[in-house]
């Protein structure tokens, strides 16, 4: 079946996004990385750690970027400005990348975004030529209006970033397939397989997700897992489920030819 | 001698340098690192020609792992 997730023109064959943070070191990154089938990944710009041996091993040794589609991120921004400083650097770091994951937060705590300078940010990266996967709350106004500054991809939470608290509102992650073209990923508040499970179910296009990798006992067998779900869940969806009742008069095994009772 | 803010910390130099030798000095060519100047991204193609400047705020960074 030819079911390709589409973004900004190319396509892909995985629905699942995962992140690169976390893991015990990078031997465990590139393992879980692989078991969860993801082609597209993300990764943060920190500042290099100046006292630092130069020559230690890193990321792009490890998840070479020829192999996997990077999506830098803006992780731990609170500002537009900071977060376009940040892409751009990411940008000239990977040799001119333009596909990027804007997240912009509004409280350390809650790591809630901040959709007002998310907004503005997107709006300087697409004039800037940055195609934008936004990280945003799961508004409906909020999510159409990124789509209309030209953002690639509309990334509402299922609930807050490394909550593992699952999908709370499924029918705000309605309204939103229901407004947006482009395509629809859960990104943050996945815990479990049955989670990722159920966005796919909903009809969203995909989902992205770190903690609920990294965190588990075995992140290797929970990509494996996450792969499993977001294939089953978007098979599910595809094939459109059987209508919810509360009794149904039909039961499946034939009602006629039934042996008849001894009882009386 | 000139003092330049890298990532947060003051370092001095004898003098002003070429981006290009500030990042053989940090022990950074080769490496994939990317370079903001008081907030303007440097392009890797102008490291032999940009100089740095004493009071220059750098912000030199790298891809690490992150969700």
């Amino acid at each position: 079946m030819n079911d390709k997730l589409i973004i900004a023109g190319k396509s892909y064959s995985s629905r699942l996004l995962v992140g690169t943070g976390k893991y015990k070191d990078f031997t465990e990154t590139r393992t879980a990385l692989d078991a969860s089938g993801a082609e597209i990944v993300t990764v943060a710009i920190r500042r290099v750690n100046l006292g630092q041996n130069a020559n230690e091993p890193n990321l792009l040794d490890t998840v070479p970027p020829s192999q996997f589609t990077y999506l830098p991120n803006t992780a731990g921004c609170y500002t537009a400005d900071d977060a376009v400083r940040t892409l751009r650097l990411a940008r000239e770091l990977l040799d001119g990348h333009s596909l990027v994951k804007l997240e912009v937060l509004g409280d350390p705590q809650s790591l809630y975004p901040n959709v007002i300078e998310t907004i503005a940010a997107a709006r300087t990266l697409v004039a800037d030529g940055f195609q934008v996967m936004v990280y945003t709350s799961d508004d409906p106004i909020i999510a159409t209006q990124l789509e209309d500054i030209g953002c690639v991809a509309i990334m509402p939470l299922a609930s807050l970033i490394g909550s593992g608290m699952g999908i709370l509102n499924p029918w705000n992650l309605q309204l939103i397939m229901d407004r947006v073209s482009v395509p629809v990923i859960v990104d943050a508040g996945v815990g479990t397989a049955s989670d990722a499970a159920i966005a796919m179910e909903l009809g969203c296009d995909g989902v992205l997700m770190n903690t609920a990798i990294a965190g588990a006992q075995n992140p290797v067998l929970m990509a494996s897992a996450m792969k499993q779900a977001v294939e089953a869940g978007r098979s599910a969806f595809l094939a459109g489920r059987m209508p919810k009742k509360l009794y149904s008069a039909s039961p499946s095994s034939p009602t006629a030819g039934i042996i008849a009772s001894t009882r009386n | 001698m000139i003092t330049i803010s890298i990532n947060g910390e003051l370092r001095q130099f004898p003098q002003s340098i070429s981006v290009m030798a500030f990042i053989e000095v940090m022990g950074y060519s080769g490496k994939r690192v990317a370079l903001e100047r008081n907030g303007e991204i440097v392009p890797r193609s102008t490291f032999d020609t940009a100089q740095l400047n004493d009071g220059d705020k750098l912000e030199i960074v790298v891809a690490v792992g992150g969700g």
